[in-house]
Parts: C-alpha cells; structure tokens; sequence
C-alpha cells in the first residue's frame, strides 16, 4: 500500500464526543447557577477571566479505592527521607466535599472534574432566562441602533450577496442584443448584487434607577447581595439591550446621585431614609426620564431597616405615585434573620401588578430573584 | 548522501525484530496526525463506540499534547496483524525508535499468556459494537442509550479475570457461601416466588455477566449492550495486568534493536536523550517504562536473555514484580512509599522489600477493587447483594454510593454493597429512592 495516504480529517469521532461532553458541561453548569451568580470573585472581574467549576454529575463513578488512604510507590532522585513530608491532605477531601478547595498539587489520586469557563459563558447561561418586562416602545430615543436593509442593487459587491435573478436577466439582455436567444457565457458585468442601506431604528427606550441602600445596618453580607444583584441585573440590560440607561442612587438618610464605581464600592454609615432614594428617584424620572418616552425600571435594594413608620408612610406614598408612571418597580429587601422589617410590613399592602418584592436570605436567592424581576415573554409579569 | 537512506523501512525493523529472537505478529505502520492518534488513545482502540467519556479523555490529552505537557509516539492495537499508529511529526529517528518499540509489544501480545484468548480481531468488533450503539441511538434516542452506558461503564472493569490456558479455573466455593441446603430447600417448595438467583462459582467475580444474564429489567437491546461492554472489557483485562511487563519488555528491545541498527553518533545521542525521556521518573508515581526495562534488564544480565523471554511468557505484573524487583533494583530506581500520616503525605520508607510488597498490592487485580455478586435474591425480593473483598484499602464511600445508583438502574430493583469502612463491615444500599448505610 506504498503511497497510500488515508484522508485522516474524516474522523472525527473523538471531535464529536468531546462536543458532546462539552454539552453536558453547560447543562452541569446551568443546574449550578444559583451558586455560580453569586460566586465572591466574579464580581470584581472582566469578563473573560476563567473560573473554575467543579461538576460533580460529569465525573464517572466507579468502585474504585479511597485515594487518601494506603500506602503508595514513589520514584524519586533518592533525595527523599522517611518523614519528609510530600504534602498535606486537605481538610475537605475532595472525594466527599461539595466543592474542591483548589488543586491539591502534584499528588495523585484526585479525579474531580472542573470545567473553565468564563464569566461571559456564564453570563451567556444565565441570561437565556431573562427578560425585560413591560417593555413598550416609546415615542423618542435617544440612541438610534443602526440596522441593516436590503433596498439597494450595485454592479459591485460581495459574492454572498449575489442577485441570482438580475444577474440572470442581464446576462440574457446581453446576449439578446448580440441576437442569441440563451443564456451564454458570462461576463464579470452581467453581475448585480443586493446592497444594504443603514436604516436607524429606534429602539425601546429603557432606564433602570438603581438604589441602595448605604446605611449601618448593610452589613457584609447584605452588601455583597446587593451588588451581586445589581452587577448581573446591570450586565443583562446591558447585553440583551443597546440603549439601556443606568442612574445610580445611594442612601443612607439623605440620597444622592452616584457613578457606577461608587455604587458598587462605597462603604455604609449612619441611619436609613428610604423615602430620600425615593424622593431623588421622582424627582429623576419627572425631570430627566419622561414617562411618555421611556421605559423605567426602579430598583431598590435595602435590608427595610428603615428610621421610623413616618418615613415608611412618606415612602409608600412616593411609591405609589411613582407605580403608574414605571414598567416594574422592583424592592429587594436582604435579611439575615427572619423577620419581617417595617418596610416591608408596609410594602405588602401594596398590591399592584407593577410592584415586585423580593427577599434574599442566602446566596441562592440571587437567581430566584433575579428570575422574578426579569422574566421571559409570557412567565412571570409578562409583556402588556 | 541523503539522511533519510540509512533509517530502516518497516519490514526491514520487522525483520531484524526476527533476527534478534522476537516473534512478532505482522505490524502494519500508519503514520497519523496528532489529533487522530489521540483519538485512537483516548477510546484505547480505533472505531469504538461512542460515548462522551472517551470525548473528555481526548479533550484531556489533547490539550496536554497541545500545550507540550505530554507527547504520545506510537499506539499499538494488539490484533492480527498488529496495527501502530505513530505520530506524523515524528522525526525519521524518532519512528525508527518507536517502531523498534512497537515489536516488542507486538511480540508480547503474540505471546504472553495472558493474552492468549483476546480476540486478534478486535478492531472488527468494537467497530461492530458501535454501528450497534449507533443504531440503539436511532431507535431508542441518544440520551437513552447514554444514560445506560453510564451505567454499564461504571462497573465495566467488573468482569472476570481472564485466566491464562495453563490455570485451571478449580477453585472450590467457600464453605461459607453459595449453595447450602437451605437453597435446595427453598427450590423444593412451590411458590409464587420462583425467582432463585444465585451466583454459581464462575460468575461471582463477573458482575456484568451476571446483572446481563439475570437482571429482570433489561431490554433485548440493554443485554446486548452490558454484553459489548463486557467483551471490550474482557479484551483490555491482559493490558491493564501487564503494563509495566509490556512497557519493560517494548523497551528492552527497542535499545536492543537500536544497538543492531547503524546509527550516525549524532543519532546515538538523539535516541539516548529519547530513552531517557520514556524512562524518566514521574513524581508521586511510578514510570512503568522505567522499572519494566530495569527489571528486564536485570534479568537479562543475569540470567540470561532465554530468561527473559520465559518471563515475557509466564508472568504478569504482579508475579513479575514479587519474584523480579530486587534490592539493587529498589536502590537504583530510587524507590520509596509513601502515604498519608495524619494530615500530611509523608515518605514512609525506603526498604526495598517493603518497596516491593508495596507494589505487587498496588497492582493486584489491576489495582482495583474486588467486587462480587454474593445474591441476586437478596431479601427473596430479587436485590443484588455485592460484596467487595476488602484487602486493605477502604472504598471511596462517595464514589461507591454514586455507582450504586448505576447498578441499581441495570438491576432495576435495590442493591447492595458490603465493604469495610474504618475498620467496621458497612452495608451500602440504594433502592432506587433513598441511599441508606448500615453498620454491622
């Protein structure tokens, strides 16, 4: 068979089941959500930074002997001395943990899978779950998003974009005015191809008020709740969405204004007026956010540890005249224990279609509650 | 004068393979790319069936290769004739030295007695087993068909040693186990239950045969299935018990064959710098390249090269480890154990015997665990009863809970495992629900 060159790139066997082990990975990673969203590392990072998941459902179980028990053989240089220790067992074996407390070094004997992703896949996962509720077009916008239309034919242009048909026609005329009848050779000028047009299309105008709450009483966990929350909230707008606008309103017992940075950065002191945020947040909408022109979206993230019924009542009050004029607006309220807080005593009262409360009592609740607020088409809210 | 002339074609290494003592079957040569070689590695054999474990073993390899962690020269298939596949980038040397390795493994497939019943055809009949798989896939739907090698997979390595033609398969049944007179009794009475389960003495040690022969759940289609997998299995059982021999014996005689060969110095210097690449020690592991040819080296010196190839024939890891591993060797190969003690991994010792024994129990039974079938009627309710023959070591309890769900889905009604956990005979049982563990 001197000669005989078989075409390797044929099989692809190994490419297929790789592919296939590949999805599995996602559908793993798509059960573990909830933990992933709230991982403490992915808040800070790009979005191609790589995390390392540990799936558990993807390893393949077999009988096979406890690796941290017995005895092994080594082969060294012969620099090794009886009690020289090698490395140390990590207090969570691997072998029953949930989770894998980083790679336990060169020893052998673990066989856990983890799968790298990055935070965008993760993203990526996430998002095909959510949804802008409520969202109508508004008469003005104010960020046109370019789009593409075929309205236009050239003698030049891509091959892909070739006019069978026009092309087909001119090459018969030619020949036609020649005196034949059919189709003959063809000439680089019988070509037509379709070209596109820029047409602005303008687009739902979307703004989303995010507040939070600053105070003491925000301690780290809730905090991190927060942030979690509004770092995903504001990534989802931002990649389902070209023109979502984003005001950032921080409070404690005065509200103010904020960038993006400070939002999620700044520390928390002193007591809590939520009907501070709430009074800014009206005051935004009825001076810069028309609610003719735009979709708004408030939303507010506070533990209801709030100063005093009085100022429960003022802001009930601002929010009930805030309901009409917004899409959803949205109360995250972040508790450690189980009561219930005055606010949120206050907030149930409220029934109206366009109001939605959320509680986040562990990490879980993230996903949950992100899910709440942002539905599909059709689940949850709902479009008008 | 060109480089190339001087390199040996691959009859001519086949012939001086003859010339120098080895009997090797004919060896066809093809030369692959990387991706297609690591394929072949990753599934063990080419057109194997397909499932997504041997996609995450390429995937695996694959990227080490690529990064340049990890290079594979060759894959033999043992069949008749042998196939190897040697990388495409190799250098004219390097496929000279890989294709010397190559003869050496061939002739320990043609010869060693525990390769004695594989099937020389093999290639034939995975390729059989996955137009099967395929075609279940079609019927039945993939998820389906995966979900169920899943299962199959995770015990496959279940099955009955093979025993070589001169061992006699005579063992008599503890007097403790099996058939007693109750059994007889109980055969005797009419019942409705008329479901009896027992394992004879061939079966016990082969899980998948019995769960295929006596599992009440399993489709025509499911039996076939536990059925390929076993025959696969029963396939690579000779090469997960001679990896050190077969890679010991492979390179022996590819610095044999080398030596034989007239090699330009500069060449000399390029394949000693390859042998000692193969043979290098692997930390925290053993390179099996490495202590197979001391040991047939050793032998060879000894004894002489008629020694060697007895051994080649008679003995497996094991054997050739307890009777061939001696002092000067442990010394040499710069041997220790090693373990856990307390929180840390610490060097144990360094003394060869206890090197020795040390390794003969890590290759016991291929290094893993003993499982049997002790009842297929366990409860008189038709439950497997499995027992794992614990010599030592305990299981990995997460691991064996996990694979129980896996039995439990062939067997279709509640399992069981008796090991020995901490020193304490422990139940593991899943009915299909609940996962329960009891403490006898």
């Amino acid at each position: 068979m001197a000669g005989f060159v078989p075409d390797w790139t044929l099989q692809r066997k190994g490419a297929m089941d790789q592919a296939r082990h590949q999805k599995k990975i996602r559908e793993a990673l798509k059960q573990q959500l909830p933990d992933l969203i709230t991982e403490d590392s992915i808040l800070t990072a790009d979005g191609g930074r790589v995390v390392r998941v540990p799936i558990r459902n993807l390893e393949e179980y077999k009988f096979r002997f406890d690796p941290w028990q017995g005895d092994r053989v080594g082969q060294d240089q012969g620099e090794g001395k009886p009690g020289d220790v090698l490395g140390q067992i990590p207090a969570h074996k691997p072998a029953g943990a949930g989770r894998g407390q980083g790679p336990p070094g060169e020893i052998p004997g673990i066989d856990y899978l983890e799968a790298d992703v990055t935070i965008d896949e993760i993203a990526g996962l996430l998002f095909e779950d959510l949804g802008l509720p409520y969202l109508r077009p508004k008469m003005q916008s104010t960020i046109p998003r370019p789009t593409f239309q075929f309205k236009d034919i050239s003698k030049r242009g891509l091959m892909g974009n070739l006019d069978k048909r026009r092309s087909l026609r001119e090459n018969l005329l030619r020949h036609a005015r020649q005196g034949a009848s059919n189709v003959g050779p063809w000439q680089p000028e019988d070509l037509r191809f379709k070209t596109w047009v820029n047409v602005p299309v303008e687009d739902n105008n979307a703004v989303v008020i995010a507040m939070r709450d600053i105070s003491g009483s925000m301690g780290d966990f809730k905090k991190l709740m927060a942030r979690t929350f509004a770092f995903w909230m504001l990534r989802f707008l931002r990649t389902k969405y070209e023109a979502v606008e984003v005001v950032f309103i921080v409070h404690h017992t005065q509200a103010r204004e904020v960038t993006e940075e400070e939002f999620f950065q700044l520390g928390e002191s002193g007591g809590t007026k939520v009907s501070s945020a709430y009074e800014l947040c009206w005051d935004v909408v009825q001076h810069r956010y028309p609610p003719t022109q735009w979709n708004i979206y408030p939303m507010h993230f506070s533990d209801g540890d709030n100063w005093s019924d009085a100022d429960n009542r003022r802001t009930v009050e601002y929010l009930e005249a805030m309901l009409p004029m917004v899409n959803v607006f949205g109360y995250t309220e972040i508790r450690e224990g189980g009561y219930t807080s005055t606010l949120m005593s206050a907030f149930t009262k409220i029934k109206h279609p366009r109001f939605q409360v959320v509680t986040i009592g562990s990490r879980k609740d993230v996903y949950a509650a992100l899910k709440q607020f942002f539905p599909r088409t059709g689940e949850g809210i709902g479009y008008e | 004068m060109s480089s190339a002339s001087h390199y040996p074609s691959d009859d001519q290494i086949w012939d001086l393979a003859r010339q120098e003592g080895l009997d090797p079957f004919p060896v066809i040569c093809e030369a692959v790319p990387a991706t297609i070689l690591y394929e072949f590695a990753a599934y063990l054999i080419p057109g194997r069936m397909s499932h997504w474990s041997y996609g995450k073993a390429y995937h695996a390899m694959k990227t080490r290769y690529d990064y340049g962690l990890n290079k594979l020269y060759e894959m033999v298939i043992n069949a008749n004739p042998a196939y190897a596949f040697l990388l495409d980038s190799n250098s004219d040397l390097e496929n000279t030295f890989v294709r010397a390795h190559v003869m050496g493994h061939v002739d320990f497939f043609k010869h060693n007695l525990y390769f004695a019943h594989t099937q020389r055809d093999m290639l034939d009949v995975v390729a059989r087993h996955a137009d099967r798989i395929r075609q279940y896939e079609f019927e039945y739907g993939q998820d389906v068909v995966e979900r169920f090698l899943d299962a199959t997979l995770s015990i496959q390595e279940h099955v009955a040693e093979p025993l070589p033609p001169l061992m006699m398969s005579a063992r008599q049944p503890a007097p403790s186990s099996g058939a007693d007179g109750w059994t007889d009794l109980w055969q005797s009475l009419p019942s409705e239950h008329h479901r009896q389960v027992k394992p004879s003495d061939q079966d016990d040690r082969d899980v998948l045969r019995f769960i295929m022969e006596h599992s009440d759940e399993l489709e025509e289609w499911q039996r076939d299935v536990v059925a390929m997998v076993h025959d696969e299995m029963v396939y690579f059982w000779p090469q997960l018990r001679t990896k050190i021999m077969n890679e010991g014996w492979a390179s022996l005689w590819h610095v044999r064959l080398m030596r034989a060969l007239e090699l330009t110095d500069a060449d000399v210097v390029n394949f000693a710098r390859l042998h000692a690449a193969v043979t290098s020690p692997i930390p925290y592991q053993i390179n099996p390249y490495a202590i197979g040819y001391a040991i047939f080296r050793h032998i060879v010196e000894t004894r002489g090269i008629e020694a060697a190839f007895f051994v080649r024939t008679i003995d497996d890891d094991v054997s050739f480890l307890r009777n061939y591993l001696t002092e000067s060797l442990v010394e040499d190969l710069h041997l220790y154990v090693f373990g856990p003690e307390q929180d840390k991994i610490v060097v144990k010792s360094r003394h060869w015997e206890l090197v020795r024994d040390r390794l003969v129990k890590e290759f016991l039974h291929g290094g893993l665990p003993i499982i049997e079938v002790a009842d297929g009627d366990f409860h008189r309710r038709g439950e497997l009863y499995l027992i794992h023959r614990h010599e030592g070591t305990d299981l990995d309890l997460l691991y064996a809970e996990r694979t129980l769900e896996h039995v439990r889905l062939l067997w279709g009604r509640p399992v069981h495992l008796e090991t020995i956990s901490e020193n304490r005979k422990l139940i593991l049982s899943y009915d299909g629900q609940a996962h329960s563990k009891a403490v006898v």
